[in-house]
């Protein structure tokens, strides 16, 4: 666990030792405020609560998250430091956990740094703040999943952009999976199972139930499947491909 | 303690190293030689654990690498080729996750760090940042990534490459110094290093050991072992010892140099040919500022050994020799 702990801290302290860490926290906050006064409406709508907030959020991580994990392992392996990493006294495991808990991290700072808004809320009225809670633990819950996502990828390239590209496809699958939209379309041509199946399988599905202030096990159990199984498959890609 | 059975990888149907055995003892410094992609790289990285074998066991202080890797690298200091480096890290900064990834703590742990920026001298470049430092530092870096542990056996993959004289002779000195309790294996396909630093040389080429022996033995098998190199001042006194050195009975073949008046006359196997060129100096009485006797020639070896085509003349005057 200390090794864990160890590798974390790096990572952790690798973000900030660039702009990356500053230009992602500014864009990400700009954006969240764009989207929840102009685009959202929040305060026409005359609600106190955080619904056009939150509701933008599995967006803004789309684009926002594969920046913060294509650099994971991509950058690792274009510098080789990926050599070093692999070659001291740890497990393959703690270094994928070390680096996706780092990564996560940072993300809920960028999340926490959202504050103000909150505060906006509770100053114009009084909304559910237990609902508002939730919402956070939700959307810091999809945030680590697109991370896993991102990870996988990031791990399987030594190439950023690409790292980039694919991550935000992949998890614009995701998305996409829960819209109406798609599940009408594979309606027509899928038994009912597989259409549940797939909706299942959307990050919106999920969040929008934890972002109403719904904290049921279920979503909290997709989330945690979700993460360890791209967190499995960053390191059956690492082991099989470390030195390409 | 290092022990290499039957150690094998194959890349798609290219066989990258070929069933390699061998053990190193502590004490010994090992120069691992080989062409560029000769396998030297592979098979580091094999023992360093980063790469899985197709095939075979490493076993580094007495833990198999596959089987138990952590204990393995953790009795193991390893610097990849090219020295590799968390470039947005300062260098104290990387020394000190270096240092807890390797759960270093207390007295230890600030001992082993100044000792380290001491031997390496580091010190002016602690609070820089890796990026932005010299090749020559950079390396140093990684090698004292390696070190800091205090490892009983050390790996390193192309410890000089890309350093200039000095560095290189620095890096050398240290290995040397190293070497009295330690057992170390250098990859290099600089040869001179060969006899400056390793106690035992094996040569690779397409992926097979093709020699495993002391450096001395191995310039024993070049031709020029024991041949006499001479310079002349005048040209006509050139022209003459070719001839009349050709003559006896001790050389097999002359070769020299017109621009540069030199003269190497190369024995027949087990022959003194210094004594019989001596005399015939003397004879004649020619002007001769410098004549020494050859080891051997390192690159002669390594190129008949790793290039079919020069082998067969080596084989041959090696069979002569026998």
């Amino acid at each position: 666990m200390d090794k864990v702990l160890v590798v974390f801290r790096r990572e952790l302290r690798s973000y900030f030792a660039t702009p990356l860490a500053y230009v992602f926290i500014v864009i990400f906050l700009v954006l969240a405020a764009v989207f929840t006064f102009q685009v959202g409406g929040f305060l026409e709508r005359n609600q106190a609560d955080l619904q056009s907030f939150f509701r933008w959020h599995p967006w803004l991580y789309l684009v926002l998250i594969p920046a913060i994990s294509m650099r994971l392992w991509a950058e690792e392996r274009n510098s080789g430091s990926i050599e070093l990493l692999m070659t001291f006294p740890i497990t393959l495991w703690q270094a994928v956990a070390g680096k996706f808990l780092a990564a996560w991290c940072f993300a809920g700072i960028a999340l926490a740094l959202t504050f103000p808004v909150w505060i906006t809320v509770n100053y114009l009225g009084s909304p559910d703040n237990g609902a508002i809670v939730a919402a956070y633990v939700g959307s810091f819950l999809m945030a680590g999943g697109f991370l896993s996502i991102g990870m996988c990828l990031s791990a399987a390239t030594r190439n950023q952009v690409v790292a980039f590209i694919t991550a935000a496809l992949v998890g614009f699958i995701f998305l996409l999976a829960g819209f109406p939209l798609v599940l009408d379309f594979v309606r027509g041509v899928l038994p009912q199972a597989i259409v549940d199946a797939i909706a299942s399988l959307s990050f919106f599905t999920h969040f929008d139930a934890i972002s109403k202030g719904v904290i049921d096990l279920r979503d909290l159990t997709y989330f945690a499947a979700l993460i360890g199984f791209w967190l499995a498959a960053t390191a059956l890609v690492l082991d099989m491909k470390k030195a390409e | 303690m290092i022990t290499i059975k039957n150690l094998s990888k194959r890349y798609g149907d290219k066989l990258a190293v070929n069933d390699l055995t061998f053990s190193v003892a502590p004490g010994e410094v090992l120069g691992f030689l080989g062409a560029n992609g000769a396998g030297k790289s592979t098979t580091m990285r094999m023992i360093a654990g980063f790469i899985s074998p197709s095939a075979g066991q490493v076993s580094v202080c007495g833990h198999d690498i596959e089987k138990a890797p952590v204990q393995a690298k953790s009795c193991m200091g390893y610097l990849p080729e090219g020295a590799p480096c968390y470039g947005e890290m300062t260098v104290g900064e990387f020394l000190d996750f270096v240092s807890d990834v390797r759960g270093l703590s207390g007295e230890l742990r600030r001992q082993r760090r100044a000792v380290v920026i001491d031997r390496l001298g580091l010190a002016p470049v602690v609070d820089q940042v890796v990026e932005t430092l010299s090749k020559g530092f950079r390396r140093r870096v990684g090698l004292a990534q390696a070190l800091i542990h205090d490892p009983q056996v050390l790996i390193l993959d192309e410890p000089t490459d890309g350093l200039d004289p000095n560095q290189k002779h620095e890096v050398r000195r240290l290995i040397n110094e190293l070497s009295k309790d330690k057992l170390v294996i250098v990859s290099t396909h600089i040869l001179e290093e060969v006899h400056e630093v390793c106690t035992r040389a094996i040569i690779i080429a397409n992926g097979r050991i093709v020699a495993d022996e002391t450096p001395t033995a191995l310039e024993a098998r070049s031709r020029y072992h024991h041949a006499v190199s001479l310079r002349f001042e005048k040209a006509d006194e050139l022209a003459a010892a070719r001839r009349e050195i050709t003559l006896l009975a001790e050389v097999a073949a002359i070769e020299s140099n017109e621009r540069e008046l030199r003269l190497t006359a190369i024995p027949k196997a087990g022959a003194n040919v210094l004594s019989a060129v001596g005399a015939i100096i003397a004879k004649f009485d020619w002007d001769v500022p410098e004549l020494h006797l050859e080891s051997g020639r390192l690159d002669e070896v390594f190129r008949s050994l790793t290039e079919p085509s020069v082998g067969k003349g080596i084989e041959q005057s090696a069979a002569a020799e026998l």
